[in-house]
């Protein structure tokens, strides 16, 4: 077994090559393997997995690479995360990608897709529009019609055929990831200086560039290291940050917020990997209807998702109350609509509940974080005085 | 719409005033009248279908650009960054939120009535399902409908596609208008309205189609939006929609006979010298100025793909009488936000050559990434394509602080100085 330094150490590295060696490595083993990019927030990775493909989450280029020619495909009052990805597709991260799938959750998002079909990057490019619907028979039908036309799109690739008992193994696997996952939050909920945020991160980004047989070892072994109590607790307010479900935060930032004596105790910042509340069944006959109906529902709440009848400002503060938190940080990305417009509507329900909470923006390539933390820290302050 | 003061007056804009006019009265007197609202957006809306059910509908993005027109909407977007929305989001939403915060009244000074019905038709714009998750708080215990209208992701519209949004019609739609209105869904109703849509259809595609004469008798993006008025709002499917853009194709091809050029508010285009493809929704609150700047440079535009935001007609595509609401579900897919990004690409491209355009420009609008994500890859694919020079412009569409008059002025009075020293260049090449 590693150590947890060398397991941090390892993640880290992990999550932040953006030229998905692993990935790229495993694919070359074996000629029908395939690698499928996606971006936030959420695809359904078992049926990649049971292609016999790795589903590789496309965080953005963040703080880790220079922006050249990305610039010159966005206007400066759109988010940054797409200058990234179309610098990466340019450059050579991304070859090797078979395909590509674009998650509904905005406009930047979805036209990027037609972006990626005009420059013929990978051999499909497809945008996946979840069902707004939340009828099994009308949505969850919809959503299984999306999930077989990109389980056409790999079998033109690698000819291998989807069955029902290799998406339920993968089902299977994901429920696995899924709880080892909610396990060490619900550790970090109960001591959350046994791991800082900037390590969670890490550690669940890295399970979106290698195998989900690989990540769950390593979750195994994180957890194993951090059952036992160590470390001792600071006076640290505890915080969850919301709006952060698609351009990443740099690193620097949420340090930031750690230093100025927060402890994020839960955040949306890798949410894919969270997004199916609970396990999906994995012994049905037909495992694509089990997906959907997980997706409809057992999904969490986001920016993404329409809320018509269970709003998210309320899921919010059920999920701070949750987890004890005294107060919510809203950090979106400047120019996200979806999280930008959800703001107001979430803002008012912390304050009807009472939940303290500040809020700003960012891009994810921002380098100065001063601001940012002396905001934080006085946030922090102010909850322990008035506590 | 409304109109610029002093405009010249021709027989379809007193036609359109006035049924306009009467529209917000009938609005205003809608709980007198005994009539059910209806709020839903202009991209995938249902008109036919709401007027069959004797509602009236409401379109914000309407009311948040005549808000831009009055000079009112710099306010209202104030007031809804007041409650906490950020400056980096879409003003029509603000602009809409903050008319609420301010009393609702309308274009025509009328309050406007609260929604029976919010229609949310998330059909092109993600920013719609925020738009009405929003107007859901706002007006707590309103009924809400929602239809998603599917992407076309692949470029087309697939059986599966139809039958989705059949289902969300049958099932979620049509329950919740008949629970609203207390009438039952009139199928002979609605097909009989959409004989009337498709014929105003065709006048409509014949009149923005008449730009393919050299000189045009009309401006397809300035008065284009005009044009579209009646029919990408309240009126399609009304035999007024039918007299309206009768009457409209009457004086067009009266221009045509005499060789006009388009009716601008400060008279006649004399000489047409630049024809161009615009891309993107125009700037409303400085409308006047911003048309002005074309039409003092001689600049026609020709094609534009903001006058295909409320329906694509130009390629076919009519309501169809024998299959309403199956036409209703292919209207919405069709329209040109729902279009992928190759296939306004290559709608765009046609308008270049079927138009003989000079050049191509696009006025990127900072609020609306329906629009302007990709639009700088979209600007690219044309120059390429159809060898024609591009230019590109920013401002917004109802924030007044992000249209710089002298900034647009320079740029395009560079980009037009480009147009004419090509023709130039090519009239010399024609000669040799
Ligand atoms: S950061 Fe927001 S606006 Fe930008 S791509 Fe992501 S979801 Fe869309
Ligand atoms: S983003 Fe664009 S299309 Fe969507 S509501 Fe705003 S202005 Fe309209």
């Amino acid at each position: 077994m590693k150590s947890l330094q060398q397991l941090l150490t390892e993640c880290e590295t992990l999550a932040f090559d953006l030229n998905f060696t692993r990935a790229k490595k495993w694919k070359a083993e074996d000629k029908s393997r395939i690698l499928v990019g996606y971006l936030p927030i959420y695809i359904p990775r078992e049926i990649i997995h049971a292609a016999n493909g790795m589903a590789v989450g496309i965080m953005g280029a963040g703080d880790r690479k220079q922006i050249i020619k990305g610039d010159a495909y966005y206007q400066s009052y759109i988010c940054h995360f797409p200058r990234g990805i179309i610098e990466m597709a340019l450059d050579t991260n991304l070859e090797e990608f078979d395909g590509f799938l674009f998650p509904a959750i905005c406009d930047c998002v979805r036209n990027l897709s037609g972006m990626f079909k005009l420059s013929k990057k990978g051999k499909f490019q497809r945008y996946f529009d979840y069902p707004q619907n939340f009828d099994p028979f009308i949505g969850g039908t919809f959503y299984t019609q999306e999930m077989e036309k990109v389980i056409d799109d790999m079998f033109k690739i690698n000819g291998v055929k989807v069955t029902a008992e290799g998406i339920n193994k993968a089902i299977k696997l994901y429920n696995i990831n899924r709880q080892l996952i909610e396990k060490i939050y619900n550790i970090r909920d109960e001591r959350p200086w046994q791991l800082s945020a900037v390590d969670m991160y890490h550690i669940l980004r890295a399970g979106l560039t290698i195998t989900v047989e690989e990540h769950n070892e390593i979750l195994e072994q994180v957890l194993h290291h951090i059952k036992e109590e160590r470390g001792e607790p600071m006076d640290n307010i505890r915080v969850v940050i919301s709006g952060s479900f698609c351009e990443q935060p740099p690193i620097g930032l949420i340090k930031s917020i750690e230093m100025a004596g927060c402890y994020i105790v839960e955040d949306d910042f890798m949410l894919g990997s969270r997004w199916i509340q609970g396990d999906i069944k994995d012994n049905t006959s037909n495992p694509l209807e089990a997906l959907g109906n997980a997706y409809i529902h057992q999904s969490t709440f986001s920016s993404a998702y329409y809320d018509v009848g269970n709003p998210k400002g309320k899921r919010l503060v059920d999920l701070a109350r949750k987890r004890k938190a005294d107060g919510v940080i809203f950090c979106a990305a400047s120019f996200c609509d979806p999280a930008l417009l959800d703001r107001p509507e979430m803002q008012k329900e912390c304050d009807h509940a009472g939940l303290p909470h500040i809020n700003f923006q960012f891009h994810e390539n921002t380098g100065q974080f001063k601001v940012i933390k002396e905001q934080a820290g006085t946030f922090s302050d102010s909850i322990k005085l008035w506590a | 719409m409304a109109e610029p003061k002093d405009a010249i007056k021709e027989n379809s804009m007193i036609i359109q005033k006035e049924m306009l006019a009467k529209q917000f009265k009938e609005l205003s007197m809608a709980t007198e009248l005994g009539k059910k609202v209806v709020y839903t957006f202009v991209p995938g809306n249902l008109t036919e279908l709401i007027l069959s059910f004797d509602m009236l509908p409401v379109y914000p993005e309407i009311n948040a650009l005549q808000s831009g027109m009055r000079k009112k909407s710099a306010e209202y977007i104030r007031d809804a960054e007041k409650i906490g929305f950020s400056e980096d989001v879409c003003t029509y939403v603000k602009c809409d939120i903050g008319m609420m915060l301010n009393g609702n009244i309308g274009p025509t000074g009328e309050k406007l009535p609260p929604p029976d019905l919010l229609l949310l038709s998330y059909t092109g714009c993600f920013t719609f399902l925020k738009w009405f998750e929003n107007l859901e708080r706002l007006y707590p215990g309103v009924p809400v409908a929602m239809l998603h209208t599917p992407y076309q992701e692949d470029g087309n519209i697939s059986k599966d596609q139809i039958d989705y949004m059949l289902k969300q019609l049958k099932e979620e739609v049509i329950p919740k208008m008949e629970q609203v209105s207390g009438q039952k869904y009139d199928h002979a109703r609605l097909s009989k309205m959409m004989e009337n849509s498709a014929k105003a259809e065709d006048l409509l595609v014949k009149i923005l189609e008449s730009a393919k004469n050299v000189p045009s008798p009309i401006d397809a993006y300035f008065a284009g939006v005009y044009y579209i008025g009646p029919i990408f709002t309240a009126f399609r499917g009304t035999q007024e929609a039918v007299d309206y853009y009768t009457e409209l194709w009457k004086e067009v091809q009266e221009r045509m006979r005499l060789g006009l050029g388009p009716v601008t508010p400060e008279g006649e285009i004399k000489e047409e010298k630049f024809r161009l493809v615009v891309e993107g929704p125009p700037n409303w609150t400085n409308f006047r100025e911003f048309w002005k700047i074309f039409y003092d440079m001689g600049a026609v535009i020709v094609a534009s793909s903001y006058t295909k935001v409320g329906g694509v007609y130009d390629t076919g595509f009519r309501h169809d009488p024998k299959e309403p609401l199956e036409s209703l579900a292919k209207y919405c897919m069709g329209v040109y936000t729902n279009l992928n990004l190759p296939q306004r690409v290559e709608m765009l491209e046609n308008y270049v050559k079927d138009y003989k355009a000079d050049g191509f420009l696009i006025n990127s609008i900072k609020s609306c990434n329906s629009f302007s994500a990709g639009q700088l890859m979209i600007m690219r694919e044309i120059e390429q394509r159809a060898s024609v020079p591009v230019g590109f412009i920013e401002s917004d569409l109802v924030d007044p602080r992000y249209f710089s008059y002298a900034n647009i002025k320079n740029r395009l009075e560079s980009y037009f100085q480009m147009l004419e020293q090509r023709k130039i260049i090519l009239k010399q090449e024609e000669v040799v």
